[in-house]
Parts: structure tokens; sequence; C-alpha cells
């Protein structure tokens, strides 16, 4: 989570404010409940919004900066709306050995993103992601949560194609 | 970051008796039980590298600079976060542990800027130094890779910028914010390569940051830095003083250049804040050469004359004709003196005796009516002594903490950061209070009980603790037995245990459900070590010294007074205001506490000072406007207060100095009072004299001078002309010799000297034979007034009562980053938190009067009204507002009333009924008072007058 929030994909601050309130209400008696409500609002919603981070904060007695460091410190975390689809492009040593910048520079090309963000029409968002365990076919990437291997740029478009097709 | 020029001992101190003895490097050390391999490295004159580690925080080992080898183990364990174990070998040195620290540093220089020459740090950063110390000539991977070389600036807060390209992500900032500071402010964002220092997800300035400062201290590099040094450059020198804010008394190495100040850091052995300070002190000191100071003496003939500006011979020639004439036409007493618990100790008492000795009366009050002197009455009535009875040290030994009417966030921020230390570590907490106070929750901190009662009502909710406390057998008789008058506690006990001052019959009254009170009381005297600490929401209102009596009282009673960890302690509100108590600025007490009427002290002061003392109390404060108003008071000599904007019924206090032939003010700016004045002495600002002050737990600390007065005097030196100019001689060379004489005629300074604070740093009083070095905890053996005694504390409802008229309660107080009547904050950065006063207001009031957050309101009381911002806050409860008085403008003291503490005449700021309305314009006292100010302006010389203007 490091992106600055793309304005691709339209929000709804009263989902927002729903799926907050709904997200700390579930996991208030957890111990270390940070987490799992940061995990419970992306459920939700997708991503976390901004005002997460104080309801949080304020619902767990932590300063908003101890919020914000769990939020960042893990990758899954987005922080606006994702588009209609979602690439994930490996980026660690076997995928990385294998050639997966030909792909972030394909996806550069072809959409105008870097390795995170959603393009401006709101259909795709882009994210790396550290091994996805499929280092025997790399280059991997996992789209919509189906995993792929061997990919090469061309087999890349087909995908994303069939991916539009579908939606 | 902290001065290079002071030993960082890499690892806090571990306290207590057993040790152990290692080798470094050949030569045995031995250390307390505990100590880090590093710490004892510098204790046995070894500096191994370090970057992460520094003596003020928990080590983290994550540099891996610090790296050692030890005897008989494997690997190059990190001497940061390795304790030393007897008979332990370490080496600092070998060929191997150099390549390995040069190695990490190339790592470190790889990715930071090589612009040490231009860098403000320079000179002082340990990143420079450590890659000198490790011998780094190289750097092999170039600085071409990934960097970090790029980040933006932050430069919102007003004392200091974050540079990120500088660093080294050592997280010692975050790490000060949560451990020192206990603020959690600051995070380390992101992981891996990506790891960013940041302020949460937003700037500095929009962030929790309360600008304490620490993280600036303890950040090795330039990546946090003040922007005074930017601006500066690095100091020459140090000089060790006190900072003159707030009662905590915090010590400071004040920095400089010459006679300039680049910055004030607080003193890492400064026992009053062991290193740590808040923004006032650390950052709001520019005031001191504002150019509004006034530099020349000035006098008029009235009020509505232009001032002249005069030399220093005839300012006080002047003064001292008009003081002499009146006496001699409206006799001896018509005339008095105000000190200042902005002042030394040294000073206060000169003022006092110029008092006492040369106007030749007892008229000599001080700012401490309006504040703590229902505490000086009912501590001394019950214990025997007018002070706390703690030093700060005790909160780490204190496992429930009670705070009344006290907001030390705001108020006393290096203490609460030291309770919430303390209360981090799993001590409990009670707060009393009408406000939900940040202690009440906030991050890490939450209360047990907050008895959120109705304002005046805190001698009903005692009353009511104390019920639970000696009803359910709670009361620790054989303390009791031992150490108090029997007979008094048996009266007391009867009385507490009638049915009218049980939690529940109180509970209408106080507005605080009964569960909650038994639950606090049942908490409060079963812990363990119990304390309480309060502030004025306790001392002022009409039972303000019946509350200190009922908080001493319910100590007694459970055996919490005598010990570390227990106690009742006042937080102080003003640096001085202890010291200015103890030295005498009472009219009825001379100083160190002791009646006027008391003939032996009498004679005592009388002898030495070699003239006949008054045996009757002199004039109040509130009575010698009263005086001045019927025309039987005419002169007054007000040293560094400003009674016109502090004092509550403002306009019944206008009446009173307008009312004055000569009213001489002494202070560093042309303030509210000065506007009635007749002669005008300029002041000095702490920085620019030697002297001591007091704090709230007695600790008398140096002040000292690093500059020369900008007018020429120190107000020590104005007091003893204006003496001297009287036909009263006063010689002293030095503060010193001040401090010689109170010492000479006061017991419980017998053992104070120059020479010992020098040597000592500091010294709580009582200091004499008994306790050459001073006391830190109060009544151990048996209380100083020998049996402590109970004293029955009847619940009376102040005359104060809302109405339909004024349906709402206003209390009053101040936040952190404004001090007082503001003369010194608002003058300094530290406006960027808060540019006016504005008016606390709890939703439901604010909706039933269309209240909005952001409308202007009018403030109205049966004294008067004023127009201020309303903000609406769920700290309120429905039927209290809240402000604070940090700005003349806003006149919240013209609202307030001339109700006062029954015993000591302190006011009732904290209790006035009240209407708020939606109103866009200035109350008609408002619009008097700017004309009033843009008059008094015009009537100052040119020179002055750009000042002012600018
Ligand atoms: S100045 Fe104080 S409160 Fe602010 S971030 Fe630094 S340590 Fe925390
Ligand atoms: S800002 Fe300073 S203290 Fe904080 S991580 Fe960076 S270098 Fe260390
Ligand atoms: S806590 Fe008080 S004494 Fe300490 S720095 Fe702040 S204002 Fe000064
Ligand atoms: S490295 Fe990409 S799948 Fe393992
Ligand atoms: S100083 Fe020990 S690891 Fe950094």
């Amino acid at each position: 989570m490091h992106e600055s929030r793309s304005q691709a994909v339209p929000v709804d601050p009263a989902a927002e404010r729903a799926a907050i309130e709904a997200a700390i209400e579930q996991c208030r008696d957890l111990r270390g409940a940070t987490l799992p409500m940061l995990h419970a609002i992306q459920d939700r919603l997708g991503y976390v919004p901004a005002a997460a981070v104080d309801a949080i904060a304020a619902a767990c007695n932590l300063s908003r900066a101890d919020v914000h460091g769990v939020l960042t410190f893990y990758h899954d975390f987005r922080t606006a709306p994702p588009g209609r689809h979602v690439l994930k492009v490996c980026r660690a040593e076997a995928c990385q050995a294998m050639g997966c910048e030909r792909l972030e520079r394909h996806l550069a090309d072809r959409c105008g993103i870097a390795m995170r963000g959603t393009t401006a029409d709101g259909a795709l968002t882009v994210e790396p992601v550290y091994c996805l365990g499929n280092c025997a076919l790399s280059p991997s990437v996992l789209l919509d949560g189906r995993l792929h291997g061997r990919v090469t740029p061309e087999r890349l478009d087909a995908l994303l194609a069939a991916a539009e097709a579908r939606a | 970051m902290y001065s290079n020029k002071v030993i960082d001992h890499g690892t806090p101190a571990r306290p207590g008796p057993a040790t152990v003895t290692v080798q470094i490097d050949g030569a045995a050390v031995t250390v307390p039980a505990g100590t880090s391999v590093l710490r004892a490295a510098v204790d046995a004159g070894v500096r191994i590298p370090k970057l992460c580690a520094t003596d003020s925080l928990e080590a983290f080992g994550s540099c891996r600079l610090c790296l050692v080898e030890v005897e008989g183990r494997r690997g190059f364990p990190a001497s940061c976060t390795t304790p030393c174990e007897p008979g332990m070998r370490v080496r600092t040195q070998s060929k191997r542990l150099a390549d390995l620290r040069r190695g990490v540093m190339e790592l470190y220089i790889s990715d930071h800027p090589l612009d040490c020459l231009t860098c403000p740090a320079n000179g002082n950063c340990e990143l420079q130094d450590m890659a000198g110390v490790t011998g780094l000539r190289e750097v092999r991977y170039g600085q071409d890779g990934a960097n970090h070389l790029t980040g933006a600036k932050d430069t919102s807060n007003p004392y200091f910028s974050f540079d990120p390209t500088k660093c080294i992500v050592c997280s010692r900032c975050v790490r000060a914010c949560d451990e020192v500071q206990g603020t959690f402010a600051l995070t380390v964002q992101g992981r891996g390569f990506d790891s960013k220092i940041a302020a949460g997800p937003v700037d500095f300035m929009a962030s929790e940051c309360v600008s304490c400062g620490a993280c600036v201290q303890a950040c090795p590099t330039a990546t946090l830095i003040e922007k005074s040094i930017a601006e500066q450059g690095q100091p020459d020198h140090a000089v060790v003083t006190t900072c003159a804010y707030c009662g905590v008394g915090c010590s400071f190495r004040a920095e400089m250049k010459g006679a300039e100040v680049v910055r004030m850091v607080p003193h890492k052995d400064g026992k009053a804040n062991h290193g740590h300070s808040c923004v006032k002190g650390r950052f709001a000191w520019g005031y001191a050469t504002h150019p509004d100071r006034i530099r020349t003496p000035m006098v008029r003939d009235r009020i509505t004359d232009p001032w002249r500006e005069v030399t220093w011979d005839e300012a006080i020639a002047h003064a001292a004709r008009e003081i002499r004439r009146i006496q001699d036409r409206h006799g001896r007493d018509s005339v008095g003196g105000i000190t200042s618990s902005r002042c030394t100790n040294e000073e206060t008492y000169l003022v006092q005796k110029l008092v006492r000795a040369a106007f030749g009366n007892n008229n000599v009050d001080t700012c401490a009516r309006v504040c703590h002197s229902p505490t000086g009455y009912g501590l001394k009535t019950t214990l025997g002594e007018s002070a706390g009875t703690q030093d700060f040290d005790s909160v780490e030994h204190s496992d429930c903490i009670v705070v009344i009417g006290a907001n030390p966030t705001d108020g006393h921020p290096v203490f609460a950061s030291r309770m919430k230390q303390r209360l981090r570590q799993g001590a409990k907490l009670i707060v009393v209070d009408p406000r939900r106070i940040d202690l009440v929750r906030t991050p890490h901190v939450v209360a047990d009980f907050h008895l959120q009662l109705r304002p005046g009502t805190n001698v009903a909710v005692l009353n009511a603790l104390a019920h639970v406390v000696v009803t359910e057998g709670l009361a620790k008789e054989d303390y009791v037995r031992a150490r108090c008058e029997a007979a008094e506690y048996e009266k007391w006990k009867t009385f507490i245990a009638l049915p009218k001052n049980s939690p529940e019959a109180l509970e209408a009254e106080t507005g605080v459900p009964a569960a909650q009170i038994r639950g606090a009381a049942r908490l409060y005297a079963t812990a363990g070590n119990a304390a309480i600490y309060y502030g004025l929401g306790v001392t002022e209102h009409s039972q303000g010294s019946t509350t200190v009596m009922a908080i001493a009282n319910l100590a007694m009673a459970t055996g919490n007074i005598g010990r570390p960890g227990v106690g009742v302690n006042p937080l102080r509100g003003q640096n001085n205001v202890q010291g200015s108590c103890d030295m005498g600025s009472f009219p009825h007490e001379l100083p160190g506490y002791r009646h006027v009427a008391d003939a032996a002290t009498r004679e005592r002061f009388a002898a030495r000072w070699g003239v006949t003392l008054q045996d009757e109390p002199g004039l109040r404060i509130p009575n010698m406007f009263d005086a001045a108003i019927d025309g039987s008071f005419k002169a007054l000599y007000v040293q560094g207060e400003d009674i016109a904007q502090s004092d509550p019924d403002t306009q019944h206090v206008q009446k009173a100095l307008e009312s004055l032939e000569c009213l001489i003010v002494q202070d560093i700016f042309l303030n509210e009072t000065a506007k009635y004045a007749h002669v005008f002495l300029p002041g000095s600002s702490f920085l620019e004299k030697d002297g001591t002050f007091t704090n709230a737990e007695r600790r008398i600390s140096p002040v000292r001078k690093v500059m020369p007065p900008l007018a020429g005097l120190a107000d020590w030196e104005v007091t003893m002309a204006l003496a001297n100019a009287l036909g009263y001689p006063m010689h002293y060379r030095h503060p010193a010799e001040i401090m010689a004489e109170i010492a000479e005629l006061t017991p419980t300074f017998a053992g104070v000297s120059y020479d010992k604070l020098d040597r000592l740093g500091s010294i709580q009083w009582p200091c004499n034979d008994a306790a050459p070095e001073g006391t830190p905890v109060m009544h151990e053996q048996q209380f100083v007034r020998g049996k402590g005694r109970f004293v029955v504390t009847d619940y009376v409802a102040t005359p104060e009562r809302t109405s339909r008229r004024f349906p709402l309660i206003l209390t009053t107080g101040r936040i952190l980053s404004q001090y007082n009547v503001g003369a010194q904050t608002r003058r300094t950065g530290n406006t960027a938190w808060h540019r006016a006063d504005e008016l606390e207001i709890h939703p439901h009031d604010a909706e039933q009067r269309g209240i909005r957050d952001g409308d202007m309101v009018s403030l109205q009381s049966r004294k008067g009204e004023t127009t201020l911002r309303a903000v609406v806050t769920e700290r309120m409860q429905p039927g209290v507002v809240y402000t604070t008085f940090h700005h003349p403008e806003s006149g919240v003291n013209v609202v307030t009333t001339e109700n006062s503490d029954w015993a000591t005449n302190c006011p009732e700021y904290k209790v006035t009924a009240v209407q708020v309305v939606l109103q866009a314009h200035k109350s008609d006292w408002q619009l008097g008072f700017a004309q009033a100010a843009e008059q008094q302006i015009g009537l100052l010389p040119g020179r002055a007058r750009r000042g002012e203007g600018g």
C-alpha cells in the first residue's frame, strides 16, 4: 500500500462509513484488533479508505500513526477502490530471473500504469506480489484470484482481453 | 540531535544495588546488573560505534554497528542489546569488527546525500562521526542505485523540519515519541526498502505531534532538526538553566553562540525532567528578544498622558518620591506591592522585603492568591507544610494515580509524560474532572474511572469517596493511630460516615453515579501505593481550601502519605509559584510560611533587616482593589504580573487600577496592567539574570544569566535601586548573597547555597542539617506538624447557581501551546496551534441554541459579556462550557465573578453561571478594550511603538 488514491474508481462515503463501523464492531473484542479490522474493511470494500485509520485508532485507543504503520506494512492493503480486474504480478527472485520486468514494461506501455495503480478507465489495477509459490512456472501472475504461469506479454494481453470480455 | 559534546551512554541506566564486573578491552568495569555492554564500555572510557541506540531509549538492535566479540561466544553480538554478565570479556576492536562496521556504514552512506559541508548538522551529527570512527573512505556501491535522495522536506512544524533524504530509518524518533513523550505520533511507514518515517498519513503539523522535540533530540542525523540551528548554525557553548514556564521546572541547556540563544535543549541530568521537555520550554523562548520588549524606563503623570522615556535614575527617583509623597498624605498603609511567580526566589524575596522594610507595612501579595493559596492553607492545616509531599520520580512507584481538577497533558506536559509511562506499565488511573480531558482516553492509556462531576462539587465527591473508605472498613487504622490526632480523626470519621455523605445521597448533586464512586474509592484505598495529583480545578472554587483538606483527609485515612509512590501533590501552575509563596509573598507570612504575628520570627527578621515590622497581616490583592476604589489605597508596585488580565471580574480590577495615584509596573512587555501605570520599569527575562526557581516538587533549580539584561538591569537590581532611593539600603552584589540571607533566616532553606546548587544541580527543600541534600519525600517518619490533623469538610454548594437566565456553567483553563495570560507564548511560533481563545460546548447545548462548530457566540454572565468562537465537542458534558484565558482581547475574566474561596480569597474561576447565544459582533467591553489598547500604544514613544506594532 503505497500508491496514492486514484480517482479512477468512484467511492461511496456512506458505504465506506457503514463498512468501517461493521468491521470495527465485528473485531472489537479481539486481541490486536487492528489487523483484523483492516482485513474486514478491505473484505467489505475491496480497499481501506482514509477514514478507517481514524476510526480504528479511536476504537482501539491507538494513535493514527500506529494504525498507519500497520496499514502500510502489509502489501495487501489498498487505500483506493480497485479497478474491475486486479492483476498481481510476481516480482520475487524466480520470476525476476525469468523476466517479469518484461511484463512490467509491457503493462506500462499498454495501460500507462507502473507496478502499482489503476488505469484511468477503472478497468484494471496492477499490484506487485512477492512469490506466488509457482516458481517452477515463472513468471507468474494472479488475475482476479486465478494463477497463471509462464506469462508472456502476448499471453497477458489475451488474459486481460478475456477477463474484460467476461465482465 | 543532542549535543555530541555530552556523553551518550548508549542505553538507559539500570537502577538497583546489584552489580556485575566485566572486562572491556582488558579493563575491568563494575556496573549495575542489567547494564548493556555498550553502556558499560562507556563507563570504561570506550566508545563503541553505534547509531540506533541512545541513552534516552531502550536498545533496539537494528543498525549492527555496535557489534563486539565476546570471549567464548560465537558471532558478533550487538553490544546495545547484550546485558553484561559476570566475568564477560569483551573485545570492541578487531580487524573483523572494523570490516563489519565499515560495511554497515558503506550501506548507509550509499543512500545518503554527500552534502556534509552545507548540512545544518555539520559538526553535530552521529552519522558523520560514525563515518569518521569506522574509517569509511569509499562507497563501493556508488550512489546510482535505488535510493531515497528525492523525498520532499516537511517544514510544516514552526520549529523543526523533517528531511527524509537524510533519514537512516534508525527509528530513534519513533521510539522517542512512544517511550519518552507517549504521543505515538510517528511510525515506520511501509517496510524493507520502502520504509520511511511518517507522522501518520499526514504532515507533522496535521498529525498528532505535540511538538515536544523529543524526536529531534533523538535523531542522529539532520533529518529532524531545529529550524533555529538551520538558520543560526551550531552553538559554541552551553549554559544549564531552568525553564521559565510551568511548575514542572524543567532543566535546560541553553545552547549559545556568543550572547545569542541558538536552541534550548532539555538537560539530561535535570532531576525534574530527565532530558525531556514540552513545546514551550523547548521552542517558545523567542519572546525574550521580541521587538515588543520595552528597553527604556518610562514615566507619566496621568494614564492618559504619553509616556516619557527617562533614565533609570530618574524613573527610580520618581517612583520613590511618589511612594513617599503618598505615604505622607495617606498614611503608611496606603501603598503595597505584588510579587511575581515568574520572577526568581531572590527577586520575590526582595520585593516582599522592600514592602515590609522600606514601605513599612505588610501589604504584599502574589499571583498565587488566584491559583494555589488554598493549597497553602489546606496542606498547612492538615499536614503542616504548604507544599506537595513528593518528588516527580515518585510516580514511578505509584500503583494508582488520581488526577483531580488538573489537565497534566496540557498544563504540566513533561510530568504527564512520566505519568503516562507509569500508566502504560499498568498503574491504575482515576480522573475527577468535569471535562473529558485527554488522560481519560489517549493512545495506550485509559482511565479506569472518570468521575465526571458537575463543576463546584469537588468536596461532595471527595466526601463520598472518603465515606466509602470509612464505612467499608478500608481505612488504615494502624497508620492513622500512629500518625494522626486521634480525637480529630474520630470526629471526622463520625462526620464522614453520615448518610448525607454517601455516594448515593450525593449522586444528584455531583452527577456522578454512586457505583463509580464506590469503585474508585475501593481502587484508591486498596491499590497499594496511591497518589493524588491536583490542580486549579481543586483550588479555584469557593470551597478550594476545603477541597485541599478533603484530599489530605483521604490520603491520611488510607495511609497514602510518607513514602515514594503516594502523596498529595499540587501541580503548580507557574514556574515559581511555589517559590514565591515560600519567599514570604503573602501579607500574613514571612519567608518559610511563618505568621507575622509570631513574635520570635518577626524579631529575627526585624533585627536582621534593621527595622520594626508590623505584626498584623496586610492587604490581600482583592482587598487592595477594594481599598483603591474606596480611596484608602493609593500606590502599588507590581513586579512581573498582569493583574488586569489574570484576575477575575476585569471591570472591577480596571476601576481599582484607575483609582491609584501611582502604579509602578515592572515587566518585560507593556502588559494590560501597564496600561494603567504611571511608572514603567523594564523587566528582564529568565535568560538575563541569575537566580533560582522552585518547582511543584519543592525543587530549587538554578536560573543562569546567558545574556546581559536588555534594559541594562536585572529585576533584582531594580528592586534594590528602588529600596535605596526610598532610603532603605540594599547592597547585594549577586543573587547568591540574597540566597545566603534567605538561608540564614529560613529554617527550611538553611542548607541552601549557590555552591551547593552548583554541586548538586538542584535541591528539594527542606534542606538543613537534618537533610543536607534536601528532601524528596516529605512526612516520612511523622508529619511536619507532628500529628496529621483531620478536618471536617462540610460540603457547601457555591452561591453561584445556574438560573433560567444563566443556565450553563463556565469553567476555565489552559492549553498546551499557550502559557497563562499568553504574554510570552503569543509572541512565539506557538500561535500556530492556538490563535484565539475558543468556547468549548457540548453538541446538545449547541444544537439547542442553533450554534454550529466555528460560529461566533456571546458568552454572558451577570458580570459581563464577551464574544468568541465556539467549538462543538463531546469533551464537554451537557450544561458545562469551557474556555481558556490566553488572549487579552477575548476578555474571559470580564465574565468571571467576584466569588472566592472562603479561607484565602482565591477566586472561583472554575464556576460561573453563563448563557451562550449566537452573536456576530464583539461585546462593548471588547470594543472598548480594542480602542484603549490602540490609544495606549499611541502613547508609547516612537521607538517602543514600532516594536509594539512589529
Ligand atoms: S515532537 Fe514530540 S510529539 Fe512530535 S513527533 Fe516528535 S516526539 Fe512526537
Ligand atoms: S528521522 Fe532521524 S531518528 Fe528518525 S529514523 Fe530517521 S535518522 Fe533515525
Ligand atoms: S513542562 Fe513546563 S517546565 Fe518543562 S519545558 Fe514545558 S513549560 Fe517548561
Ligand atoms: S518467485 Fe514468482 S512465483 Fe515464486
Ligand atoms: S547501536 Fe546497537 S544495533 Fe544499533
